[in-house]
């Protein structure tokens, strides 16, 4: 038997795989958009082929860190807005994992925001998604970084006096090489989003909309959506970055005006990943450094023999 | 003190090549058969400002800076601000001079750049000399060096002299350079070195040297280390390959070497965007089955008491390293202290489940790396090294044979795929990673991509799958579980026996230290039987567990025990009275919190008032006593 023998299995997968046997059923509260995030994840691995015992994901700290105890794979529930540093390391030391981290907007654009940023930046193969609901729910209605200008709430009593954070935007010129938005209520679309987002070989960020019918009532449940990439209302080259950002703009700020745009904005096939840059400079191993862990035939180097004769 | 010895001060501006020209001239006593110590002594700035190494040789092993000095060699500060107006800093350029006089010892040698300092700048410069019966020999080493056409080799003319005033040989030296220069560099170096040796010859009798080099023979090939890279080559060979990190003095020596090294163990190093995520990206890698570090100091590790936690919680091995320097806040860069061992202990929520080692020396700094690699990865554990910008800096001979030894990549109990098949799952297939039952508290781990080893890694309290659960059976046997491990870790760490003793076992008197001030004590409490005391030393490195059935019986077997430390407010006293629960009225400190490490005679000194004389106060200029309790 190999090291790792759940990466790279051909067979079959049945999206029950997914589906823990000590909590089937998640505890959201009834309507929340969270549920549409699992859904289109277990619809979206088992396409791309994708067994649970191949794939990490890591969470960060709210209602969305419950996915990892809904969706039975290899998880790291880590700490609230450190899901990426957790995720990209994994990445690092075993390339052939399916790394997916996910968190809320509070996880990822405030207390997470700079290593969202960083890890962007540096374009690490894997998926982050982003349960932007525009509130904290698990702590029962407090504005969020997403939350609109004049929102209010127990923390924020005349209204958050601040702009709303412009997720698309900022993973842009962070660096992120794919950036799109869905919701929950479309999930045909969310489900192509994920599988995209898993398959391209950077870091592809998500914002996924998901509406939260308890703590944000006065929020909308993110309908009518229109999807840019099929309206004849917009035209823009998905792949090009100044007509991305012009996209991004209009959309972020349609959001607060009641419009729900949604679809890929940004598409960068051509930047290499950050695994693939660190190889490049020889500062990465060929192989998973994690089988190396494994190999018996492996001949481990000393000090010794290798960095002492300078001190002589 | 002993007469047999050659301190050599060098001294300068920042950025005036103080360092490498020390460690050269240190290797080149080393290689002569000396044993070797230095001390670096430098500001937190980029250039400019008065800095200082010694170096310490001596045909005895040395353990510490030793008390004072008997060679200056100051050159001029080239970076010197505003020379010619007495401006903020004052006049800069002859500090290198003025300010080094004050520990220079009797019968001292002093050599001056006079192409730079002008002696008659500094008050009562001649009364001094003659008061204290130095020898002094201004010399134009910039002007020798500018003739030779490069005015930074003032440097090399300065070994010279020093060579040739000291009696030593020019081999060795030529020996380095021609190891460490390049080409284009190095003819013009041999040259002067060899002009500055000559004329120093001809110009004074140096027959009967003031200060002499001594001689010696090393047994067997020495190498000149600092405790930075004894920590970084500890880790190599327990098989880490990855680090994380953010830069922070004075950790970052640690960082560069681990960063400059692993690419040729096809290992990945990572800069990254501050110390939460350094932290968490060891957690991260380690978790994904490879070994792995991190370190900061002070406020960078502030940061990682998240991850740090995260580690505890979901029993991932990690290393971190933690280099403390003088506290609180941005403190004291570049200055040395101990003043972050309850920082490491206690910080994180909820009650500490990790190790805290904290090495001596270089050979212990090897060693304990190894050990907290050994201990993380055996028992699913953060451990945590303590050292210090001094045990980091400091450069020391060493044995080669010290470091001969088999390397251990073991993930420690990390299951295979085949034996995973035996392990209890549940039905739906999760792996029971976290078994409320075993031994030694260490439930084995899978790792991911592994066939059957699927399970949940949280910070929340956790069943045995890893699924949340604020149940309550499962709650206590779960932290009962994971605080046992720590029991299991003091049984294996009094095989190992990590401690120092020094002086006669049947001693009246205890000086109790730990981490880098072991050295130093211990020299201190050679002079003191010397003298006629009656004292032994136990230098501590296990801070948690703590060793308390060891530290019992060494307090039991005195009447009175010295506690040596480099804080302000008695931490290390405070963990061993936490750990035993009494002693209080047998313990007394002696602190120094000033910046600057202890000399030996200041610990005979503070031995001699505080315990003998039963003196307390402030016990020197520099460091403070604090009595026991009841006293």
């Amino acid at each position: 038997m190999s090291t790792f023998s759940a990466i790279g299995e051909e067979r079959e997968i049945d999206r029950d795989e997914y589906t823990p046997g000590v909590e089937p059923q998640p505890t959201w509260c009834p309507g929340c958009g969270d549920f549409s995030v699992l859904k289109a994840l277990k619809q979206a691995l088992p396409e791309v082929g994708r067994t649970p015992e191949e794939t990490l994901l890591c969470t960060g700290i709210g209602c969305s860190g419950k996915l990892n105890s809904y969706l039975d794979t290899y998880g790291f529930h880590t700490i609230h807005g450190r899901s990426l540093p957790v995720a990209r390391a994994a990445k690092l030391a075993n390339p052939d994992l399916e790394v997916i981290a996910a968190g809320g907007d509070g996880d990822g654009y405030g207390i997470g925001g700079n290593h969202f940023i960083h890890t962007a930046r540096e374009n690490h193969d894997m998926t982050y998604i982003v349960f932007n609901n525009e509130i904290f729910g698990l702590t029962k209605g407090q504005t969020s970084p997403t939350s609109p200008k004049g929102h209010k709430s127990k923390t924020q009593p005349a209204g958050s006096a601040k702009e709303p954070i412009k997720p698309l935007s900022m993973s842009l010129n962070a660096g992120a090489s794919y950036v799109a938005r869905t919701a929950a209520v479309n999930p045909n679309q969310a489900k192509e989003i994920i599988i995209e987002a898993i398959e391209h070989d950077g870091f592809a960020h998500v914002d996924f909309l998901t509406q939260c019918p308890t703590w944000n009532k006065d929020a909308r449940q993110y309908v009518p959506y229109i999807d840019v990439n099929d309206s004849d209302d917009y035209e823009f080259d998905k792949t090009d970055r100044v007509e991305a950002q012009e996209m991004m703009r209009t959309t972020e700020e349609a959001l607060y005006e009641g419009e729900v745009l949604t679809g890929r904005f940004y598409v960068d096939e051509e930047r290499p990943s950050y695994g693939e840059e660190k190889r490049a400079i020889g500062e990465m191993p060929e192989e998973p450094l994690a089988e190396r862990y494994w190999d018996d035939d492996y001949e481990w180097e000393r000090s010794h023999d290798m960095f002492l004769d300078k001190h002589a | 003190m002993t007469d047999d010895e050659l301190i050599w001060r060098i001294s300068g501006g920042s950025g005036d090549g103080i360092a490498s020209t020390s460690q050269n001239f240190a290797k080149a006593l080393m290689r002569s058969g000396l044993n070797v110590f230095t001390h670096r002594h430098y500001p937190s700035r980029i250039r400019g400002g008065h800095t200082y190494t010694e170096v310490r040789a001596s045909a005895d092993p040395v353990r510490s800076r030793g008390d004072g000095y008997n060679f200056l060699l100051a050159l001029g500060d080239s970076f010197a601000r505003n020379p010619q107006e007495e401006a903020v800093y004052g006049n800069e350029e002859v500090k290198p001079l003025s300010e080094n006089l004050d520990e220079l010892r009797e019968g001292g040698v002093i050599v001056y750049d006079e192409g730079l300092l002008d002696a008659s700048e500094i008050p009562n410069f001649e009364e001094r000399v003659e008061e204290n019966d130095w020898h002094v020999y201004p010399l134009d080493l910039r002007g020798l060096a500018r003739d030779q056409g490069r005015e930074v080799m003032r440097n090399t003319a300065g070994v010279g002299a020093t060579c040739a005033l000291t009696g030593m040989e020019l081999d060795h030296v030529q020996d380095l350079m021609r190891d460490a220069m390049p080409e284009k560099i190095l003819e013009p170096n041999l040259g002067i070195l060899q002009i500055a040796y000559d004329q120093v010859r001809e110009e004074y009798d140096v027959d009967a040297p003031d200060v002499s080099v001594p001689t010696g023979e090393n047994a067997e090939e020495q190498l000149l280390m600092s405790g930075s890279d004894a920590i970084a080559y500890g880790a190599i060979d327990e098989g880490c390959r990855f680090i994380s990190g953010y830069p922070m003095t004075p950790w970052t020596e640690v960082f560069t070497i681990m960063s400059k090294n692993l690419p040729k163990l096809d290992g990945i190093s990572e800069q990254v965007e501050d110390e939460i995520a350094a932290a968490a990206l060891a957690v991260g890698a380690s978790h994904a089955g490879v070994k792995a570090m991190s370190g900061s100091s002070g406020g960078g590790f502030a940061l990682m008491s998240e991850p740090l936690g995260l580690a505890e919680m979901t029993e991932t091995p990690v290393v971190l390293v933690e280099a403390m320097r003088a506290g609180p806040s941005t403190g004291m860069p570049t200055k040395p202290e101990q003043s972050d061992l309850e920082h490491v202990l206690y910080t994180s929520q909820g009650d500490s489940q990790r190790v805290v080692l904290a090495p001596g020396t270089v050979e212990e700094a090897y060693e304990q790396s190894r050990l907290a690699f050994r201990l993380a990865y055996e028992y699913q554990i953060p451990s945590i090294l303590l050292y210090d910008q001094k045990l980091g800096g400091e450069l020391t001979n060493v044995s080669k044979r010290h470091f001969d030894r088999e390397p251990n990549p073991t993930l420690g109990k990390t299951l295979s795929e085949d034996a995973l098949t035996e392990q209890p799952h549940s039905e739906d297939g999760k792996f029971h990673r976290f078994q409320h039952d075993v031994g030694d508290g260490v439930s084995p781990r899978s790792v991911p991509g592994q066939k059957g080893g699927r399970f949940l890694a949280t910070g929340n309290e956790h069943d045995p799958t890893g699924h949340i659960s604020e149940s309550p059976d499962n709650r206590v046997a779960q932290i009962d579980r994971r605080t046992q491990k720590l029991a299991a870790i003091r049984d294996d760490l009094d095989s190992v026996d990590t401690g120092s003793y020094a002086g006669p076992e049947d001693a009246e008197y205890g000086i109790l230290t730990f981490g880098s001030q072991q050295g130093t004590v211990e020299e201190a409490v050679g002079r003191l039987n010397d003298a006629g005391h009656s004292v032994k030393s136990y230098g501590v490195s296990d801070m948690l567990p703590f060793p308390t059935e060891q530290v019992t019986a060494f307090i039991e077997s005195v009447d009175e025990v010295l506690v040596v430390e480099m804080t302000a407010s008695g931490q290390f006293r405070g963990l061993v009275q936490k750990n035993l629960g009494r002693y209080g009225e047998r313990l007394s400190s002696l602190l120094k919190y000033n910046g600057n490490p202890f000399e030996p005679a200041e610990i005979v000194d503070g031995f001699e008032t505080a315990i003998v004389e039963g003196d307390g106060g402030r016990s020197g200029h520099q460091t403070t006593f604090v009595p026991a309790a009841g006293d």
